[in-house]
């Protein structure tokens, strides 16, 4: 086995899922190597190393600056091609899943994603997937190499295993191809405003498009307010511009573990679920009674959230007076 | 401007994997994959300001056929659907293989996906799809614009907004907070049935079986199992008193 861990980064640091990744692959293969992808990043190699990579390739140019997709897969496919990687690891994100899926078209390799575990089975590599909204796991496999899997983010916690770690540089020269420098970055990683951090927070209401308008948000809030908790919104209606972006749980937002979990309206996709699974206790509020939401919520209400939040605020606020 | 919009038929409720061959069952009912609904819509919103067409591109079983229409009865005008028996069971790149070649048939400006498979959770296959074409790719646009031989695609990530712009041609895939997409109207469903809609099987595409279906896919899938149970989960229809049930249920474990 050679695997190779796709390190991403931003603001100067290797992003924590990636190193989960990273320590992850080195329980199951003795030479792992990570590759940094960026301008400017030479320093970064050095970090990879204290989570057990024996070796780092870097390509540091221009043309990576921004996290786009495309000049990235032009620098594995050579990457893996030339060193006959087998095994190359992502952790999911917007970009890890696009450079992902294009590396796959470009190497004719199989790609098996949202893996929440990897293992060896006799002799084979074998990758865990929880499919049709978490009710089935499949085990999803590779007929031949190159092996390329994507892993849920927060699968994997980094594991530091060298305080001065003795790593391998190696400098990449990639080729680009001229249709993978088409798309150009014009602002990057703008957050549109800033709230309250919801990551501290003992308890939570969240809001979901159930909630119909944006001013029904005052729904939520006092309810959050009621409970002393913070508000938080999902990806569709931050997107929408309901709700700002500093509050957002899921995939592409914060992952939150409070005690308690409030979800009015949210009908509990996958990427919501993954940001907030870890809640100590879970009540949802949906009018859907097929909501996936339901299929994790400790208590889940049908009903509408109209009726429901605002007498709920009432009777929390008659308790604590 | 032509503007070619990737569609899935994916099954509806009751979803479940057949044992035997551990694919998708596939028989029952079957509807558009949700989130392509907002490429469709977001190709019509582009038709509708520049003028041009939408034609439906999507690989299934004849069953997709339903898909297809669905997105001609709100206004797409017309549909190309690839069909074959021997394209069962493709992985990403075996779909992107056929993706591509029916794609370059029709030579849009812009090829439009939805930002996931309803049924897989699959959120790759646009950049697979472009690096075939190789044309460039952004992905999970919220809000999109088109100017001066370029689009503009603005796109949320795990640390805020980017914006990124590509030459036409190029590929994209929105997000479902992109728009709110159209019902098809009395007379788009009445005449969805006499626009141009043609099923190719894979050598109509040029294509050979090896480079896809079951053949040409490199994933596999091993085994299916059960999910780790988790605790007990309670759900009750509100009758009026839910509020007091879930302070009941807070208070029991001193959350309130």
């Amino acid at each position: 086995m050679s695997t190779l861990v796709f390190l991403e980064h931003h603001g100067n640091e290797l992003l924590k899922p990636s190193l989960g990744v990273l320590s992850k692959a080195t329980t199951l293969d003795q030479d792992v190597s990570g590759v940094v992808l960026g301008s400017g990043v030479r320093g970064l190699a050095e970090q990879a190393g204290k989570f057990g990579a024996a070796r780092v390739f870097v390509a540091d140019r221009p043309e990576l600056e921004a996290p786009l997709p495309q000049p990235r897969v032009d620098a594995l496919a050579g990457l893996v091609r030339d060193r006959e990687f087998d095994t190359v690891l992502f952790a999911s994100s917007v970009l890890a899943a696009d450079v992902a899926g294009g590396l796959a078209a470009r190497l004719g390799a199989g790609l098996n994603w949202d893996l929440t575990d990897l293992v060896q089975q006799n002799g084979s590599l074998i990758g865990k997937r929880p499919a049709l909204g978490d009710t089935v796991y499949v085990d999803v496999g590779w007929k031949d190499g190159p092996r390329l899997a994507l892993i849920r983010p927060g699968t994997f916690d980094p594991q530091g295993v060298a305080e001065t770690p003795s790593v391998e540089i190696e400098d990449l020269e990639p080729q680009f191809e001229d249709f993978s420098l088409a798309a150009t970055m014009v602002e990057q990683a703008h957050a549109e405003s800033e709230g309250p951090s919801i990551e501290d927070a003992d308890v939570i209401v969240a809001g979901g498009r159930g909630l119909g308008a944006p001013e029904n948000f005052k729904l939520v809030e006092e309810l959050a307010q009621a409970l002393g908790g913070a508000v938080a919104a999902t990806r569709a209606v931050v997107d929408a511009g309901w709700y700002p972006y500093a509050t957002q749980v899921g995939q592409t937002g914060k992952s939150v573990s409070p005690k308690l979990y409030i979800a009015c309206g949210i009908s509990g996709a996958i990427q919501h679920k993954v940001g907030m699974q870890g809640s100590g206790l879970i009540v949802a509020i949906n009018k859907d009674p097929n909501a996936p939401i339901f299929e994790y919520s400790d208590l889940g209400v049908v009903g509408d959230l109209n009726d429901v939040v605002p007498k709920l605020t009432e009777l929390v606020r008659q308790r604590k007076s | 401007m032509k503007i070619a919009v990737c569609v899935k038929h994916v099954p509806e409720q009751s979803k479940r994997i057949d044992p035997a061959t551990k694919r998708l069952d596939r028989s029952g009912e079957g509807a558009i994959n949700p989130f392509d609904v907002h490429a469709v819509e977001e190709a019509l919103k582009l038709k509708e300001d520049r003028g041009g067409e939408v034609v439906v591109v999507s690989m299934g079983p004849a069953g997709a056929q339903d898909s297809v229409r669905k997105a001609l009865a709100m206004g797409a005008d017309s549909a190309l659907l690839i069909t074959d028996e021997a394209a069962a069971g493709s992985d990403l790149v075996a779909t992107a293989n056929v993706l591509a070649a029916a794609l370059e048939s029709e030579a849009p400006d812009l090829v439009l996906f939805g930002q996931q498979a309803g049924d897989s959770d699959g959120a790759v296959l646009w950049a697979a799809v472009a690096d075939r074409l190789h044309r460039p790719v952004i992905s999970q646009v919220a809000n999109l614009s088109v100017a001066d031989g370029k689009v503009r695609g603005k796109r949320q990530t795990e640390f805020g907004y980017d914006v990124i712009e590509a030459p036409i041609p190029a590929v994209l895939a929105v997000s479902d907070a992109i728009n709110e997409p159209r019902y098809p109207s009395l007379k788009g469903i009445m005449g969805a049935r006499s626009k141009p809609q043609r099923t190719v099987s894979l050598s109509e595409l040029g294509l050979e079986g090896g480079v896809t279906g079951e053949a040409g896919s490199k994933t596999v899938v091993q085994a299916l199992s059960d999910p780790p149970p988790r605790g007990d989960t309670v759900k009750i229809e509100d009758d009026g008193s839910a509020a007091e049930k879930i302070v009941e249920f807070l208070a029991e474990r001193k959350l309130v």
